[in-house]
């Protein structure tokens, strides 16, 4: 029964393909897979974002569909098997759980390229593409830990996932690095997006002594939080924020996708798009700083750059021994730099982190 | 362990400011359901409330404008829902369910424009030096006008069901509406006025959410919190005085769960984060087992009326 | 003069039937249909959208359109399949006013309960793992449902707040349980669990290519046709129909409350508990954050849709995928926002609840009395 399933799967696909290319009329069709809806003002906002870049730079050229809050799952892969079907030549799937469906559906259409975000498996028309948030993080903790007297630093968390705990450990480090007392307090919020929630765990933080506030959920209810506190530090999350600067917002981590967005169109315009992993970080733009209010002193926002652009230019990685993990045990020896594959699925608490990883 | 950096003071002081949308949403739905009326559907009201506030709010400069607007938009919407269910007798329940699905969808449709907007201020009004008294400033005196109206209509809810005509009269329409249209209480027109109070009641509720508590848009931004509100009226065994206990108890416990976590206390988190449901549901089972709460619920809730003669 | 006017025209009245109307009942829907769709279009013109376009691409494209159809009418089938399969399960309890608001808890939880058993006989392929899996899921959604069942039959605890709580608690096991126990350890730290749906002894495919047809969707149509013999010519249809209708004269009747209670909430627990079982080894393929998409929910307006009646259950989810199929085909091919989508949704199921006032009553202009 089962083989009867696979042999007609394939027939079926075959016969999808077929319909596919019935369809070109010349104009290349990107599309779009969304988790969140455009006006999420975060994480699709800024991919959103990336989608009208791409139709600025190539007008006529192409045309672009997207689909918003599409469920992870079997209605993420109907929804890229139909793009599919209307003669999309590029499509990409911009959240992690979409995963096993786009190489499913890339199994099924050949001849039309997938571009996951911030997953792993990669085919020959799948490629993957992430940003290198924890670059930005090295920043942010860099001034966090200058600005703040009560050395307290609170840090709003969504799931306890890699991409989150490699963003604590790399503003921690760099913090630790330019002020050994700070201590962070880090809140689960077990959200992606519940803004009132956010809200609460940031007074809950401000109220117990933190003065500057990290944030990896995507609203700007912590924003407002610091604003109405008063002399509390926030930086911005995915997008700018720039409406609560130049306090308590002084700076911003930016997902900036459309650099890649233009660039892989144009290879699959040109015909020399290649399956291929993409981890990019503050260099080619893909993580970008937000301007650094005045807020922040002078020699800080000085030392801040300047961090910003030794790791841009490769001379410094967030990431470099000796560093030990939470539990004292030795991982990078001195002036060892963090490999990729530990930083992709990174699961634990660098040493002097309080507080146990949930789960 | 360190409760230590644990400010009881300012804990409850924020748990007044995180239960004031559900309070609000609570009661106007306390007030629909003691006339006989389930609408599951103070999601959706709320939503367009929180984007009615936000939009008029934004426009015109005045957040008082803004949560007028709230309520009047969270208003006519409900009454899509009176029409329906009291106009043309369908099903409450999924009526409700519809207006929610409704509610969200013309809500994000509204707020498009809105998004990374940031709206006009809601300050806590200035009583003096009363602000700045230990332990009593920032539980009473430090908050803005919407937590004050909010313990207000509170009082007024209570004292209007239980010691005015018409409250007398709502009631009589939640607890047998055939007998109450015998005596020639105009049952459908009541109802209508209860379901649009609640409407604007969750309206309020919203635009706290997206004026003062958050305070920005985005689609959703509700994330739940009617369904709560719904949770919080059954809790509160159909009493004003219950709704805000519940309110604030379900609104403590979420605040607390979030500081135990900023205080560093060792305790996993994800129990942490269903703890404000657990609790709700143990003290509910203790509640219900009392008789007295049992027999709050109005007798005549959720059931249609037709008048045949 | 609106008064005149009013006067004039006589003042619109209803009558109750005697019997609910056949034709009316077959009729209502189709008429729902055609006011959405002109509700609908309007709304869609006001936001620059080609209605007629739109509505076609809702309503015809994935039913018949060369393109998309040969593909999007089985997906009609996935979509509907949990919907129907909930919906059923709810509506003896709904019938019997026994209020079973969580079932997206008991779905959620079904299917953690049988990804668990399913990933700890991992990489054991024997024909014994999906039923066991089956088994599982149908246990836990049982189970879940049974904390309000119990707490109402004996504590007479309100089981609509309850089973809504449990929701949000099972949200939270499930992004607990996703990334800590049951995540998948060569996943490189990632969430989410091991693909049920790409190992042979878990999975559950299409059975017949190109059908849609997973074991989901057969345990759906099954329900229906078990619901519909139940409640046609089973003692226990009978008790829940007089328990809905006349509760005294269903003690009277000898009808156990506590045990109704139960039995509709084991009911609805447990076929919410498949449905998730059978989505996570089928089309969503694993245990993740956010692997729960609604459909618990979904299935309560499918059941009133229905009246809840089987066949009623039936049609109302097949037409709620097609709009959830189509509105998605507008939304990506003509632009058109999701939220607009979602209005458009609930419009329709405005109209549907609103047109099925003249299945049971008859509107009669009475003259009115013109006051001396």
């Amino acid at each position: 029964m089962l083989r009867r399933t696979f042999l007609g799967a394939t027939a079926l696909a075959l016969g999808l393909a077929a319909a596919a290319h019935a369809q070109d009329d010349g104009k290349t069709k990107v599309g779009f897979v969304f988790v969140g809806p455009v006006g999420d003002g975060g994480w699709t906002f800024e991919h959103n974002k990336g989608r009208l870049a791409l139709e600025e730079e190539f007008g006529d050229k192409i045309e672009t569909v997207y689909k918003e809050s599409v469920p992870e799952g079997a209605d993420a892969e109907r929804v890229m098997t139909q793009m599919a079907l209307s003669g999309a030549d590029l499509i990409f799937s911009t959240s992690f759980g979409y995963m096993d469906p786009t190489i499913n559906v890339a199994k099924k259409f050949p001849d039309v390229k997938f571009e996951h975000a911030t997953g792993y498996k990669r085919a020959d028309n799948v490629s993957t593409y992430s940003a290198r948030f924890y670059e930005g993080r090295a920043v942010q903790g860099l001034i966090a830990g200058h600005l703040t007297q009560s050395n307290k630093i609170g840090y709003i968390a969504s799931f306890p996932i890699p991409e989150v705990i490699r963003g604590i450990n790399a503003a921690y480090l760099a913090a630790r690095e330019v002020n050994p007392e700070v201590e962070f307090n880090i809140v689960w919020a077990f959200t992606w997006f519940d803004p009132a929630k956010e809200a609460d765990a940031a007074k809950a933080l401000i109220e117990q002594g933190a003065d500057v506030i990290l944030q990896h959920t995507d609203s700007t209810a912590p924003q407002a939080a610091a604003e109405a506190a008063g002399d509390v530090y926030t930086f911005g999350q995915a997008s700018d924020m720039a409406e609560y600067a130049p306090m308590p917002r002084v700076s911003s981590i930016i997902d900036n996708w459309a650099p890649y967005y233009i660039e892989r169109t144009r290879a699959v315009m040109d015909g020399t798009w290649e399956s291929q992993d993409t981890w990019d970080g503050i260099a080619p733009g893909m993580v970008e700083i937000g301007e650094i209010s005045d807020a922040v002193p002078p020699e800080v926002k000085e030392k801040a750059l300047a961090l910003k652009e030794a790791i841009a230019a490769g001379e410094a990685h967030p990431f470099t021994g000796p560093i030990n993990k939470q539990d004292g045990s030795a991982w990078l020896a001195e002036g060892e730099t963090a490999d990729d594959g530990t930083l992709a699925g990174m699961d634990f608490y660098v040493e002097g982190l309080k507080g146990e990883i949930p789960n | 362990m360190n409760f230590g950096s644990i400010d009881p003071v300012l804990l409850i002081a924020s748990l007044m400011v995180a239960a004031t949308p559900i309070v609000l949403a609570a009661l106007g739905e306390l007030v629909v359901e003691k006339s006989g009326v389930l609408n599951l559907g103070v999601e959706g009201m709320m939503i367009t409330g929180a984007i009615c506030g936000f939009a008029v709010a934004t426009e015109t400069g005045s957040p008082l404008a803004g949560f007028a607007a709230a309520a009047l938009g969270a208003m006519l919407l409900s009454l899509v829902f009176g029409l329906l269910t009291q106009v043309m007798l369908s099903n409450q329940v999924a009526t409700g369910l519809a207006l929610t699905l409704f509610g969200l969808g013309i809500s994000a449709l509204i707020g498009q424009d809105y998004i990374g907007v940031k709206p006009p201020r809601t300050q806590p009004i200035d009583f003096g030096g009363l602000g700045d008294l230990p332990l009593l400033g920032p539980v009473l005196f430090n908050h803005d006008w919407v937590v004050y109206l909010s313990l207000f209509m509170v009082f007024a809810t209570g004292f209007f069901l239980n010691r005015t005509r018409a409250g007398l009269v709502l009631r009589a329409c939640g607890e047998n509406h055939d007998a109450a249209h015998a005596i020639g209480i105009k049952v459908v027109r009541i109802r209508l006025a209860a379901i649009a109070f609640g409407g604007a009641c969750a309206g309020l509720g919203g635009a706290y959410l997206s004026l003062v508590r958050v305070p920005q848009w985005t689609e959703g931004m509700t994330a739940g919190a009617g369904w709560i509100a719904l949770a919080i009226v059954v809790f509160g065994a159909w009493r004003a005085g219950g709704v805000l206990l519940g309110a604030y108890l379900f609104g403590g416990m979420t605040v607390l769960q979030l500081n135990l976590q900023a205080a560093g206390v060792a305790l996993p988190v994800e129990y942490l984060s269903m703890s404000p449901y657990l609790i709700t549901i143990a003290v509910l089972v203790v509640m219900s087992a009392r008789r007295r709460t049992r027999l709050a619920a109005p007798a005549a809730l959720g059931r249609v009326f037709h008048a045949s003669s | 003069m609106p008064g005149r006017a009013a006067g004039m025209c006589g003042m619109i009245a209803l009558e109750k039937r005697p019997q609910p109307s056949r034709l009316w009942a077959l009729a209502t829907p189709l008429l729902a249909v055609l006011l959405t769709m002109i509700a609908g279009g309007l709304l869609f013109a006001l936001l620059g959208k080609d209605p007629f376009a739109a509505i076609r691409t809702i309503f015809w494209d994935p039913l018949f359109d060369p393109q998309f159809s040969g593909y999007s009418r089985p997906q009609l089938l996935v979509k509907a399949g949990p919907l129907i399969l909930i919906a059923i399960g709810l509506s003896f309890g709904f019938r019997a006013g026994v209020w079973n608001i969580g079932a997206e808890g008991q779905y959620i939880v079904g299917a953690l309960s049988g990804a668990a058993v399913g990933l700890a006989l991992y990489p054991y392929d024997g024909w014994i793992v999906f039923p066991a899996m089956v088994l599982a899921g149908l246990a836990g959604g049982i189970a879940w449902a049974m904390i309000p069942a119990i707490l109402r039959a004996y504590f007479k605890t309100n089981e609509i707040l309850v089973s809504l709580l449990l929701v949000y608690v099972a949200e939270n096991l499930l992004a607990s349980m996703a990334v800590g126990p049951l995540r998948n350890p060569e996943g490189g730290g990632f969430p989410g669990s091991r693909n049920l749906a790409q190992w042979s002894g878990s999975a559950n495919p299409e059975l017949i290519a190109g059908t849609g047809m997973h074991w989901g969707v057969v345990a759906a149509f099954i329900a229906v046709i078990a619901a519909y013999v139940l409640l046609a010519r089973h003692m226990f249809g009978f008790h829940v129909r007089l328990a809905g209708q006349a509760p005294r004269a269903a003690g009277f009747a000898g009808v156990d409350p506590a045990r109704l209670i139960i039995l509709c909430l084991g009911i609805s627990g447990g076929l919410a508990g498949l449905a998730g079982l059978f989505e996570v080894t089928g089309p969503a393929g694993q245990i993740g954050i956010d692997f729960n998409v609604g459909y618990g929910f979904t299935a309560i307006i499918v059941a009133f849709l229905g009246r809840l009646n089987p066949i009623g259950i039936l049609l109302a989810g097949l037409l709620m995928a097609l709009t959830y199929i189509g509105g998605e085909l507008a939304s990506f091919m003509l632009d058109i926002p999701m939220a607009a989508i979602q209005a458009f949704q609930g419009m329709l199921l405005f109209f549907l609840l609103a047109v099925d006032l003249l299945v049971n009553f008859r509107i009669r202009i009475k003259r009115r009395e013109i006051a001396p």
